[in-house]
């Protein structure tokens, strides 16, 4: 294996780690040591790849929204209607839910609540537009195609986002009385309810 | 000292306002330009030969320029059906300009018969029966009206014999190849998505709320500026994309957008390239763009 293939599988060894302990533990709890522990490499070689914990934190945002809008671009490229692809979107995102929780609950208690961390280097979506440039091109889709109501991005991303985002919050916190996937259906219908034409 | 052959000048007008005729008598270089050619007839300047003469079908003629649109059939002056003069000529001529957006795709006039008008070669973008038969000598300078140095530097480049490249709408690449975007001052407001609230201010980009064209049309109104010192875009008003075989569009000052993202990207830029590059470019506040040049109320 060439040397530099090495390090982008190390580098993202690095990354995964990291996006499971501050999912777990909290951004603040966790520290670079605990990191580089559980990845039994010294300290000081973790920071030949990423130079501080702010930047790792950034990084892993970065990592996770791109994994996301692969996913979304999957589901862009398909030839269905905006009802269907409304039903996969939704079921994308609550089966990472289940199978990778990490990467929901790092934006949402990483990335959402430790606003400093992410002010300077991800300001506004910088670190979040793998993702969010997929949701723009399905709304731009099913709008040309006249399946969607023509309104405000943020309203209708606000409506879609926000809504998945409490259903996983809402898991996380254990309060949920059955499994996440139980609630696909209806929640599709509902969001394109409230966006269709 | 024997005089050397002038080209010989024709301009015939078809279905047309005049507007292309009087933006080049606006050349600042009209008379050292005409110079070059033998002014057989044209529409206002005195020149060799008579209307009568003309529809005669006795006139010679190196290079025609065509003006206005073309109605197959119906369209008549001096009781002569206007499409077949000018195909006559048209047969002869070595070159053929045709000037204006009426003259090579339809352009205004276009919407009072869709149907039946359309441009001398373009029907749009659609080739008309008379396409194959021209095309090899046939220039399109679209524009309503065209920029009198579009018309100069294509004159110039046949009297001095030299090769104009063409695209496939046979439009000079060195005039059409870059869009108006190109050389628009506001460019830096484009890049950072930050658009004027009204005509006329000279801070911001007209893209998104006053509908500029000026990313989708092909033209150098930019590069090569208006009276030698301006544009649409220079001084606030959206370009209209005057050049392009859609205009005029129904809507001229409103750029089509589907949840805020435009529904036409600018020519030649990916989609995925262009939303990654605004969402992220939307989230950042430019101080200096933010303000205004200069306060006028003090
Ligand atoms: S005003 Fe028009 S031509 Fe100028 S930068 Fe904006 S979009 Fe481009
Ligand atoms: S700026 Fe646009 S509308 Fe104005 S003349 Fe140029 S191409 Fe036509």
């Amino acid at each position: 294996m060439k040397i530099a293939e090495k390090k982008a599988l190390k580098r993202e060894s690095i990354i995964q780690t990291a996006l499971q302990l501050f999912s777990a533990n909290g951004f603040h709890k966790t520290t670079i040591p605990d990191i580089a522990a559980k990845l039994h490499m010294s300290v000081g070689n973790l920071y030949n790849y990423f130079s501080s914990k702010d930047i790792l934190a950034q990084e892993i945002i970065k990592y996770t929204s791109e994994v996301l809008g692969e996913e979304i671009k999957k589901i862009n490229m398909l030839d269905v209607s905006a009802k269907e692809k409304i039903k996969m979107i939704v079921t994308v995102y609550f089966t990472m839910a289940e199978e990778k929780p990490e990467m929901i609950e790092y934006f949402l208690r990483v990335y959402l609540s430790n606003r400093e961390v992410f002010s300077d280097g991800c300001d506004g979506m910088v670190c979040v537009s793998g993702f969010i440039t997929e949701i723009m091109i399905f709304f731009d889709d099913a709008v040309s195609s006249g399946e969607l109501r023509n309104q405000d991005f943020f309203s209708a991303f606000g409506l879609f986002m926000g809504y998945l985002g409490g259903m996983v919050f809402l898991k996380g916190e254990g309060v949920l009385p059955k499994e996440i996937a139980y609630y696909i259906d209806d929640i599709s219908r509902n969001i394109y309810n409230a966006l269709k034409v | 000292m024997e005089q050397q052959y002038k080209p010989k000048l024709l301009w015939l007008q078809s279905i047309t306002c005049n507007g292309n005729t009087h933006s080049f008598l606006n050349h600042p270089e009209l008379f050292s330009i005409l110079s070059h050619f033998e002014l057989v007839h044209h529409p206002v300047l005195e020149s060799s030969f008579c209307m009568q003469e003309l529809i005669d079908g006795i006139l010679p003629c190196d290079i025609l320029i065509i003006e206005g649109a073309f109605m197959e059939k119906g369209y008549l002056k001096s009781g002569v059906e206007v499409s077949s003069i000018i195909e006559h000529y048209a047969d002869n001529a070595k070159h053929i300009i045709s000037a204006g957006t009426c003259a090579t795709f339809g352009g205004i006039f276009k919407q009072k018969d869709p149907e039946a008008i359309s441009g001398f070669c373009f029907d749009e973008e659609e080739k008309t029966r008379r396409y194959a038969k021209y095309a090899s000598k046939l220039i399109s300078l679209p524009g309503c009206p065209i920029h009198p140095k579009w018309l100069s530097y294509v004159l110039l480049m046949i009297a001095n014999d030299r090769k104009i490249s063409l695209d496939a709408l046979h439009r000079p690449v060195e005039l059409y190849g870059y869009t108006v975007h190109t050389g628009c001052t506001r460019n830096e407001y484009f890049e950072w998505k930050i658009d004027a609230k009204n005509f006329g201010l000279k801070e911001g980009c007209l893209f998104y709320e006053q509908g500029c064209q000026g990313p989708y049309t092909r033209g150098s109104c930019n590069k090569i500026l208006w009276n030698d010192m301006s544009s649409k875009t220079r001084i606030g008003t959206p370009c209209f994309g005057c050049t392009e075989p859609t205009f005029p569009q129904t809507e001229l000052f409103h750029t089509k957008t589907n949840m805020g993202i435009p529904a036409t990207m600018p020519l030649g830029i990916p989609r995925r390239a262009y939303l990654t590059l605004t969402g992220v470019v939307k989230s950042f506040k430019i101080k200096r763009f933010s303000e205004r040049l200069m306060e006028y109320d003090r």
